[in-house]
């Protein structure tokens, strides 16, 4: 590729996941959010979930923007004390998905709907079934959640719901190594570990 | 010295506690921190803090202010005069919303700060209880770091991490909101342990050799070299470090406003101040130079001017601690990662031994020219009203260099920056990312108390001291000895300055009347003159140095006097003008 496409490329809006790992700590979603907020970027999405190793969260933040940017907040996100680390990846570097929640009536669609067709094609499942009303579950990118939306309308969708964009990053090494690292790395010669530090369920509850 | 048996038997027996409140446990912390003076303002919430502080006279110096924002004010100019973490305390609510100012300026000029504000009792948090703010989040986008603290057994720890966290890495403020039961709580308190080390947090990014090579490649392959510093090397304590790499380079060196005095002004090497009021030869020569090398500084838009104008020609060589700042502004083509206490002695290793005489000749020629056409008149007026310029002069040939210079926002402290002379680091104190107009008064308490034994100086203009001339207050009670410069020009003079330049003279809401400064000083007990010929400012300040004890002279100077050069908003730096 030419410097100008790759300029070009760079100056280009698109779609970024943000992965952070953060210590679970109160407050920490505040001091994120607002690294976009003064900037005036929307976040599009945003999940929050514990991560496989304990007392560390994950986040995944979706948000339209150009590469230039997100290297810029990549560096203000870990320059807060209580994050240990941000990745950001264009679609193409991740798996991602979305789960959606459809509740809709249930003497309609047994009555109209083939239900059975309606589940296949649609990749979903039943979650719940009541007399007065059905809960459907899928999950996938935005355009087949959506997908089902449009089919669900017509028979009288009560409550739809979605969920943050959930992505895993194709080439990343999975974190447990990276923070065994962070725990080595650094304190100089005299380290005194502070003895709070490593039971900080014990004395950083609230 | 004990034995190692018996240091056996110390460590096989359970850990000693006593019974303390938080509270107690707090000042306890503070002690093992080496904390000597604290500024605050009590209140309702922080009440059992103060309750034990006054057991504590002794062995903690606490100087009660007379407003909240000066309190972290004089914080700032403590750490700023001594390299220490300055500690702040104050009370829930107003109390608390008061310092935001002063943590915001912390934050920006990179300041250490602990500040500790108390919270309402933590049953009624969220309750909109009396006196309840939510400071965590308000003080969010200031800090570095902040904790709300309602158990009394978090004390210790969160004290020790605030103060790790505030003076590691690239320095800054942090925050501790105690809830006024843990400040009550009795609890079993096992001593004090420093933190020096968090998983999350790296202070510091470790040091990559290849870029150390590469910089040093091109500094020494470089025709026209430019050094700019900034206020990492007094952060980093690297001014031994910086002059070495200076003087084996023989490259001539700028500085932004924070950044003064980390070698001396009258340096061989040294040609001035960077950016919209800094000289001339630095400014244009930004333009002309191939290897640019930038030290702990991050190329704020007052230094750099029009962005897409600014050092395109050169190849630029960025050392910083913080990974944030490296291609925030301005791309780096080598960046150098890391502590410069411990890059530049790398790097200077690495460079060759030059000098730079023709290259180090234009920048003395820009210096002529500026000379002969801004700085003589400045400096030197034998007719027409008094010049700010001409007292800072007479100031340094009075303090030689030796005093600190603590300075409002404003014309003023464009003048005091850009004329002040330093002979070392941590001579000048300011206000310069936030430009907070009232931080020279407070800053001056704290800088004092940080230095006890320099001269104070406090340069403030009219407006700016109006905004926190309360302080005279702090001054009288607790004896500090500062001498306050005001140079009255009856104006807000950047202000009216830029309204005469910009806004065709339309001068709005510019024109500030004043109280009579002298007899304020008074009221307090504060000697104080008012200068108003050229044949008195040397002896005014004269009188002023020699006083015993605080003063204040009040120098009236030109009213409609422009601060020359500039580089005007939206230009580039080489578009600088004297007029």
């Amino acid at each position: 590729m030419s410097d100008a496409q790759n300029i070009e490329l760079a100056n280009a809006k698109q779609e970024y996941t943000i992965t952070v790992y953060t210590e679970n700590q109160i407050g920490i979603l505040n001091r994120i959010a607002i690294i976009f907020s003064r900037r005036k970027i929307n976040i599009e999405s945003l999940n929050v979930s514990p991560s496989e190793i304990e007392h560390i969260h994950r986040f995944n933040i979706l948000i339209t923007e150009t590469e230039e940017v997100l290297r810029k907040l990549a560096k203000q996100i870990e320059k807060q004390i209580d994050v240990l680390k941000v990745y950001y990846n264009t679609n193409d570097d991740i798996i991602w998905q979305e789960l959606a929640l459809y509740k809709v009536p249930t003497d309609v669609v047994a009555e109209k709907v083939f239900v059975e067709r309606l589940l296949r094609e649609n990749g979903a499942r039943v979650v719940v079934i009541r007399k007065d009303y059905t809960v459907f579950e899928t999950t996938g990118h935005r355009s087949e959640t959506d997908k089902l939306i449009e089919v669900l309308q017509p028979y009288g969708l009560i409550e739809f719901v979605r969920s943050a964009r959930v992505a895993i990053i194709k080439d990343s090494e999975g974190f447990n190594s990276k923070l065994r690292e962070f725990e080595r790395l650094e304190p100089g010669q005299e380290v005194i570990e502070n003895e709070f530090l490593d039971k900080e369920k014990d004395v950083f509850t609230m | 010295m004990e034995t190692v048996q018996e240091e056996a038997t110390t460590l096989a027996q359970p850990k000693k506690t006593t019974t303390v409140s938080g509270a107690v446990a707090l000042l306890e912390g503070l002690i093992a921190e080496g904390t000597e003076v604290i500024f605050g303002y009590p209140g309702g919430a922080i009440m059992p803090i103060y309750d034990a502080i006054y057991d504590y006279k002794e062995k903690l110096n606490h100087i009660l202010v007379r407003h909240e924002q000066c309190a972290a004010h004089a914080a700032q100019g403590f750490a700023r005069s001594s390299g220490k973490v300055g500690v702040v305390f104050a009370t829930s609510g107003p109390g608390a919303t008061n310092l935001v100012t002063g943590i915001a300026d912390a934050q920006i000029d990179s300041t250490p700060l602990v500040c500790i504000t108390a919270q309402v009792f933590a049953t009624l948090l969220g309750t909109d209880a009396f006196q309840e703010t939510d400071i965590i989040n308000i003080s969010a986008p200031v800090t570095k770091w902040s904790y709300q603290v309602t158990d009394a057994s978090e004390i210790p720890a969160a004290l020790a991490k605030a103060f790790y966290i505030a003076r590691s890495g690239r320095p800054g403020p942090v925050l501790i909101d105690i809830t006024k039961n843990a400040q009550i709580q009795l609890f079993e308190y096992e001593g004090y342990t420093p933190c020096n080390h968090i998983r999350s947090y790296r202070p510091k990014p470790i040091v990559r050799n290849e870029y150390i090579e590469q910089a040093a490649a091109l500094i020494n392959s470089a025709k026209k070299p430019f050094i700019l510093f900034g206020q990492g090397v007094i952060l980093g304590a690297a001014e031994q470090e910086f002059k070495a790499f200076v003087e084996k380079s023989g490259i001539p060196a700028a500085w932004t406003i924070l950044g003064a005095g980390a070698i001396p002004t009258d340096h061989p090497l040294n040609v001035g101040m960077l950016g919209m009021h800094g000289n001339y030869g630095p400014n244009v020569q930004t333009n002309s130079c191939d290897v640019m090398i930038a030290v702990g500084m991050r190329f704020d838009d007052r230094v750099t001017g029009r962005l897409d104008k600014y050092a395109k020609q050169a190849k630029v060589v960025h050392l910083d601690i913080d990974p944030a700042e490296i291609d925030k502004n301005v791309k780096a083509d080598v960046p150098v990662w890391g502590d410069c206490k411990e890059t530049l002695p790398l790097l200077t290793n690495l460079i060759t031994e030059r000098k730079h005489d023709s290259w180090l000749a234009e920048f003395k020629a820009f210096e002529k020219i500026e000379e002969e056409e801004l700085i003589r008149k400045e400096l030197e007026p034998q007719t027409g009203e008094l010049t700010m310029g001409e007292v800072i002069n007479q100031l340094n040939l009075l303090t030689k260099g030796e005093a600190i210079i603590v300075s409002d926002v404003g014309q003023h402290q464009m003048i005091a920056c850009r004329y002040g002379k330093l002979n070392t680091s941590r001579l000048s104190v300011t206000s310069g990312g936030l430009g907070t107009m009232g931080f020279g008064l407070p800053a001056a308490i704290g800088a004092k108390l940080g230095a006890p034994n320099r001269t104070v100086v406090a340069v403030i203009g009219d407006g700016g001291f109006q905004m926190t001339l309360q302080e005279l207050g702090t001054i009288m009670q607790f004896g500090v000895d500062v001498k306050i410069l005001i140079l009255n020009n009856q104006f807000l003079g950047m202000v009216r300055q830029w309204q005469d330049l910009f806004n065709e003279k339309r001068y709005s809401f510019v024109d500030i009347t004043s109280p009579d400064f002298v007899k304020l000083a008074d009221s307090y007990s504060i000697a104080g003159r008012k200068v108003t010929e050229r044949e008195k400012i040397v002896e005014g300040l004269q009188e002023m140095l020699n006083h015993p004890g605080s003063f204040l002279l009040e120098v009236m100077v030109g009213k409609e006097d422009n601060v020359f050069p500039m580089v005007p908003q939206g230009s580039s730096v080489s578009e600088i003008r004297f007029k």
